[in-house]
């Protein structure tokens, strides 16, 4: 008896996560696939209705620029994360002074919510209130900065917003990355004559290949579930301007009385995410497997 | 002790099992300021009647989760009592089979309510494709279609009130001329289709507006009238300033309380915007129908009452009903709103200039055919259409697009959505 509980114990104490897990995570999963597949308005329907709601979905205008959005900004965001993050990183990696504090001051942003910083930076970006009006004030008479209301540039306020959010994130992870290198391989590439530029280009940027994998795999599926801070940035504006995926399915689902488009928009970005995902699962797993 | 004890648990048990009586359970989002004051007024009555009220108030979003904590409920098979539903909303969640059998019928029958509102109004509020029995009632009624002009702006540039749009047009060229703002305007998609659906009254007139936004129809969609709204539109966009994407619409109605900007078109809940500042109606601002042949758009807030089994909750509903069309409820919570009492017979003594105005002209458009549901506010038409709507008055108003592309956008926008 007591062996037979003490050889089942771990299981007995995850059975209750692993439950709710599956049924809160995974069974709604399966019930928002449903959904997809009904014709229900304003409450959830039953009766099944085929792939109209995705017809519906890639016919919508409205989509098609929040499918674009997504990649316009999932792209920027990604690549100025990782530049900027890689190099905050360098630099913090030079053993310089005081170096607690300014790491501190990079991933600070990061313990904000988007909300802060969506809303912080609309009141900088506003041409009547923040960058554009300070530089007026100053006497450049002719200065605009007016990406904020600009319908072409409203989506790169998004990724500047979100950027400055992040890239202390990226940063973390590669200063982590980095401090784990021994040393030892460091020396013996100065010995034969390396220069840092060629130490670091050659050497151990090339090892944080994990690293990168991470921060794609974070950044992306950041993006494509990103509603908070276009909620307090743009609010999908100028017009329709910045809608993305995310606030396409809460407007849908909750404005236009559209659960089953809504359904249908939400299994879109699930594909989305699991596309970047499962990928990575599946390599972490083997190489845990292979050990 | 230990009987004490028993007691006390005894007592906890039957305090809650023992009352009997009218209980009603309210979905709402009236949290703030004078919404709060206002239902207060509604519980205290309703108390004062041998009523329990059990209050879910549900913030955020201007109702957006109060919606959600209300589907959520309706799917779980649990509706409150009453929620705040209003419009075409209501025949959609009536199609959803959870609001018969219809529990406050008989006290609008009784109380005749079908003499004591406008026949349109009271359509909106009758089940099975507004001509069944009586399922919600209304509070107020909103008027969409204000121009709120700083008085001393309009003075300083020698400017009266314009009464037709080009003479709109040409007082907001010459406070442009004199570096003042003309046109206080938050570039929210709700706000630019209460602007623009005062415009296509005005512009298009009566007729047209219902033609177009409330029958939907095509050629009425695509018609020049249509590009000749969507060409005012672009003018108005000229007179907004650059910060106006985004803005709220207080903000923007604090621009014109300030003077840095002209006038304003919005609801009339501006109004409490300009009363909390301590303005006067009249004296320091104008509060004036935007042009118009007679018309009226009105929006119209109402509480929808679900079906329930439970015979102290079907009276609570009945209750509910009879005070919320009561004259008391009626004036007293539109004191507050900044609305006009949706029942027609109320006294306006105790009212400000703009709402007598409001209630004069709201018999004068029902006599004429000029009283017309907002589509914007969601009476003319349900969520989703009005969304479809939106979608493409925002669109064209924040970008370049041509008023012929728009018309036309409007209409394709339309027939996806049908």
């Amino acid at each position: 008896m007591f062996k037979w509980l003490e050889k089942n114990l771990p299981k007995i104490v995850m059975a209750p996560a692993v439950g709710l897990i599956g049924w809160f995570v995974y069974g709604f999963v399966l019930w928002t696939l449903y959904i997809s597949f009904t014709n229900s308005k304003i409450l959830p329907k039953y009766e099944l209705w085929g792939v109209g709601q995705y017809v519906k979905l890639w016919g919508s205008r409205k989509w098609l620029i929040a499918v674009d959005n997504l990649l316009i900004f999932t792209a920027l965001f990604l690549i100025f994360c990782v530049v900027i993050g890689i190099i905050l990183a360098i630099f913090l990696d030079q053993k310089i002074r005081a170096e607690g504090v300014l790491r501190t001051i990079y991933l600070y942003p990061m313990a904000l919510s988007f909300i802060v910083t969506g809303t912080a930076w609309k009141w900088i970006l506003n041409p009547t209130l923040g960058i554009q009006k300070m530089f007026i004030d100053w006497g450049f008479q002719n200065f605009t900065f007016d990406w904020l209301v600009n319908r072409e540039m409203a989506i790169y306020t998004i990724v500047i917003a979100g950027v400055w959010q992040s890239a202390g994130f990226v940063m973390a992870l590669f200063l982590a990355g980095l401090r784990s290198v021994e040393d030892e391989i460091v020396k013996a590439a100065k010995i034969d004559g390396a220069n840092l530029f060629t130490v670091y280009w050659k050497i151990l940027l090339p090892m944080m290949r994990p690293v990168f994998f991470t921060s794609f795999v974070i950044l992306v599926h950041i993006s494509i579930k990103s509603y908070d801070l276009i909620v307090a940035l743009t609010q999908g504006g100028p017009g329709i301007s910045t809608t993305m995926p995310a606030l396409y399915m809460t407007q849908t689902a909750f404005h236009k009385s559209q659960v089953g488009l809504s359904a249908a928009s939400a299994m879109m970005m699930f594909m989305a995410v699991a596309a970047v995902i499962i990928p990575y699962l599946y390599s972490e797993l083997r190489r845990e497997n292979a050990r | 002790m230990k009987k004490m004890l028993i007691a006390l648990i005894a007592f906890a048990f039957t305090s809650t099992s023992s009352f009997a009586g009218p209980k009603i359970e309210v979905l709402h989002w009236w949290t703030s300021g004078g919404e709060a004051a206002a239902l207060k007024v509604l519980k205290d009555d309703f108390a004062a009647n041998g009523g329990e009220w059990l209050d879910m108030p549900v913030t955020g979003g201007g109702g957006d989760a109060a919606n959600v904590a209300l589907k959520a409920r309706i799917v779980a098979g649990d509706p409150p009592s009453a929620s705040q539903i209003k419009g075409p909303t209501i025949q959609e969640y009536d199609q959803e089979g959870v609001v018969a059998p219809y529990n406050i019928d008989p006290i609008a029958q009784s109380e005749g309510w079908d003499s004591l509102l406008d026949p349109m109004i009271a359509a909106v509020h009758k089940c099975q494709n507004n001509s069944g029995p009586y399922c919600a009632a209304p509070v107020n009624i909103h008027r969409i279609d204000w121009m709120w002009a700083n008085k001393a702006v309009f003075d300083a540039n020698g400017i009266s009130v314009p009464t037709s749009w080009d003479e709109l047009n040409a007082a907001a060229e010459k406070l442009q001329a004199a570096g003042v703002i003309p046109f206080a305007h938050g570039g929210q998609a709700w706000q630019d289709a209460t602007v623009f659906e005062a415009v296509a009254m005005g512009i298009g007139g009566n007729n047209y507006y219902k033609n177009c936004y409330v029958d939907l129809k095509e050629t009425c969609l695509r018609s020049e009238t249509t590009v000749k709204v969507f060409d005012q539109m672009r003018k108005l966009q000229g007179f907004t300033d650059e910060g106006s994407p985004g803005r709220d619409w207080n903000v923007a109605t604090g621009m014109v309380i300030e003077g840095k900007a002209g006038f304003q078109i919005m609801g009339d809940w501006a109004k409490g915007e300009f009363t909390a500042a301590g303005k006067v109606p009249g004296v320091d601002y104008y509060c004036a129908p935007t042009p118009s042949n007679n018309g009226y758009l009105y929006n119209v807030d109402s509480f929808i009452f679900y079906k329930t089994s439970d015979p102290d909750k079907q009276e609570g509903q009945k209750l509910l009903a009879k005070l919320m069309m009561g004259k008391n409820f009626q004036k007293v919570f539109n004191l507050y709103k900044g609305s006009i009492p949706a029942r027609l017979d109320v006294s306006m003594d105790e009212f400000d200039k703009c709402a007598k105005t409001s209630n004069s002209d709201i018999k004068t458009a029902g006599a004429s055919g000029g009283l017309v549901p907002s589509f914007a506010h969601g009476m003319a038409q349900g969520n989703t259409m009005k969304a479809a709507l939106q979608d493409v008055i925002t669109e064209h108003f924040n970008s370049d697009m041509s008023s012929v592309d728009a018309a036309n956008a409007l209409a394709d926008s339309v027939l996806d959505n049908m």
